[in-house]
């Protein structure tokens, strides 16, 4: 039988060369050309033959981010991930102020769009070490173990700033396939040769040159909109589904036994 | 009142030039690492804790609390990048020359052969996700010799308070990029020709005279 599972590497949505001189397309080409294809050979090999073969790229990160405990696939598969995001939301001239709903949810979240800038340089300088950086926007659940900011809170449905460290990224808390934005922390340092990211003290000029000439804020909007569709069909649907629990509940002519359990302890307790 | 002085720390001096462990690493990404890289850890590892002592002062436990990381990261990495500096050496200095005497003896028994602990860094180093170092240090405790690997800044001891560093080294991009791009296994091949075992085998006859 053929192997016809295999993944592939996406190039960017422009020339290599074409986000100069702010990234070189020296930088592109290692950062792209080769880490990033290196991430997607070896998940190729990792998954071959497994149970994995032939699930989406997100089930697979969803499965051996293993609730916290990643197994082996876990880091290729996430960067591929991270990789494809980050490409495709920077353009070539971009950069500079969103505007329309974006730029009313950044203010209605962060204060003001340099509190937003502040903030996210903030935690692109505090993640020690190999990261990224994100805006995301948070839905108002989180029900997967082990996540960094698990809980549902005043947060929910608006505009966050998260980083995360290594491969890990946003789908994994159930923030799923809402992030907005990404910015590479993953690759550091090489002055001259620009690689991708400065050390943790250059972090800020990196991010400033990302936001004032790369962003391509169209992607970001474009992102948003699924985004909050994906959270109303995601609501609907659940209380669709409470709703059909509710009727076979009340259809039941038996009792919960999980109800009357706790029924008991509670007279027990009193 | 019993107020001192805060120590501070700096940057110690490389006991070799920049250029001296061509062609293995370049003179340009010991200048950088050293006088950049290596700095930055000193710089904010001294802010963290003048702000610690300031925090310690006030009796503000959250805040004490909360530069823990930055503690972690930046003091680790100045921790790091100073036994790093002396782990290698010049080949003209015996840089890349095996191990002798007793530290010789331990590795043989404890991984079947040198080239075979060579293997076992390589293999862990080309692993590591992520920033980080590789080890191989000597527990105290057990009296023998460990290959380990740390996170990001994380020294030596945070894997067992018995651990005792006698090589690490720097799998950081930093620490290799400007030269040897992605590929990191090549680095690693390459850094054994400027190791300084002299210097490993002081420190384990120190701890086992």
């Amino acid at each position: 039988t053929l192997i016809t599972s295999q993944f592939e590497l996406k190039p960017p949505p422009y020339p290599l060369n074409s986000l100069e001189p702010h990234m070189s397309r020296e930088t592109l080409e290692y950062h792209w050309g080769k880490h990033h294809r290196t991430y997607v050979e070896n998940l190729n090999k990792q998954i071959v033959g497994t149970e994995l073969e032939g699930m989406s790229l997100e089930d697979i990160i969803l499965i051996t981010y293993n609730k916290g405990d990643p197994l082996p696939a876990f880091n290729n598969a996430a960067q591929i991930w991270n990789h494809d995001f980050f490409w495709e939301s920077m353009k070539p001239g971009g950069g500079g102020k969103p505007s329309g709903e974006l730029l009313e949810l950044i203010e209605r979240d962060f204060g003001s769009y340099e509190r937003f800038i502040a903030d996210f340089k903030a935690a692109a300088s505090t993640q020690f070490g190999s990261g990224w950086a994100w805006l995301a926007y948070k839905a108002n659940r989180l029900d997967v173990g082990n996540a960094v900011n698990p809980c549902p809170s005043e947060e929910d449905k608006k505009l966050v700033v998260v980083k995360s460290p290594n491969a890990v990224n946003p789908l994994v808390w159930d923030y799923s396939e809402i992030n907005t934005l990404s910015i590479s922390l993953s690759h550091e340092s090489s002055s001259q040769f620009s690689v991708i990211c400065p050390s943790q003290n250059r972090r800020p000029d990196y991010i400033s040159v990302f936001m004032d000439k790369l962003i391509s804020w169209e992607a970001v909007s474009s992102r948003l909109e699924m985004a909050k569709a994906r959270a109303i069909e995601r609501e609907l649907e659940e209380e669709r589904k409470r709703r059909e629990e509710d009727e076979d509940v009340t259809d039941d002519s038996e009792p919960v036994e999980m109800f009357l359990d706790s029924e008991t302890e509670d007279s027990e307790v009193e | 009142s019993n107020v001192r002085e805060l120590q501070t720390f700096t940057l110690p001096d490389l006991p070799y030039d920049y250029g001296a462990l061509e062609p293995a690493i370049s003179g340009e990404i010991m200048q950088l690492h050293h006088q950049k890289h290596h700095q930055t850890y000193i710089t904010n590892y001294n802010k963290a804790l003048e702000q610690l002592h300031e925090a310690m002062v006030k009796g503000d436990a959250s805040t004490v609390v909360k530069l823990q990381g930055a503690i972690k990261f930046n003091g680790g990495g100045h921790v790091n990048h100073s036994i790093f500096w002396k782990n290698l050496t010049p080949v003209r200095e015996g840089g890349g020359e095996p191990p002798k005497g007793s530290l010789a003896s331990a590795i043989d028994t404890h991984f079947g052969s040198f080239e075979s602990l060579v293997q076992k860094i390589n293999g862990e180093g080309a692993a590591l996700q992520g920033s980080g170092w590789v080890w191989l240090g000597l527990d105290k405790e057990l009296k023998k010799l460990v290959v380990e690997t740390t996170s990001n800044q994380d020294p030596l001891v945070t894997k067992g308070p018995n651990l005792v560093p006698l090589l690490g080294i720097d799998v950081w991009e930093h620490a290799y990029y400007l030269q040897y791009k992605n590929v990191r296994p090549d680095y690693l091949k390459n850094i054994w020709k400027v190791i300084n075992w002299k210097y490993a085998g002081e420190v384990y006859e120190k701890e086992f005279p």
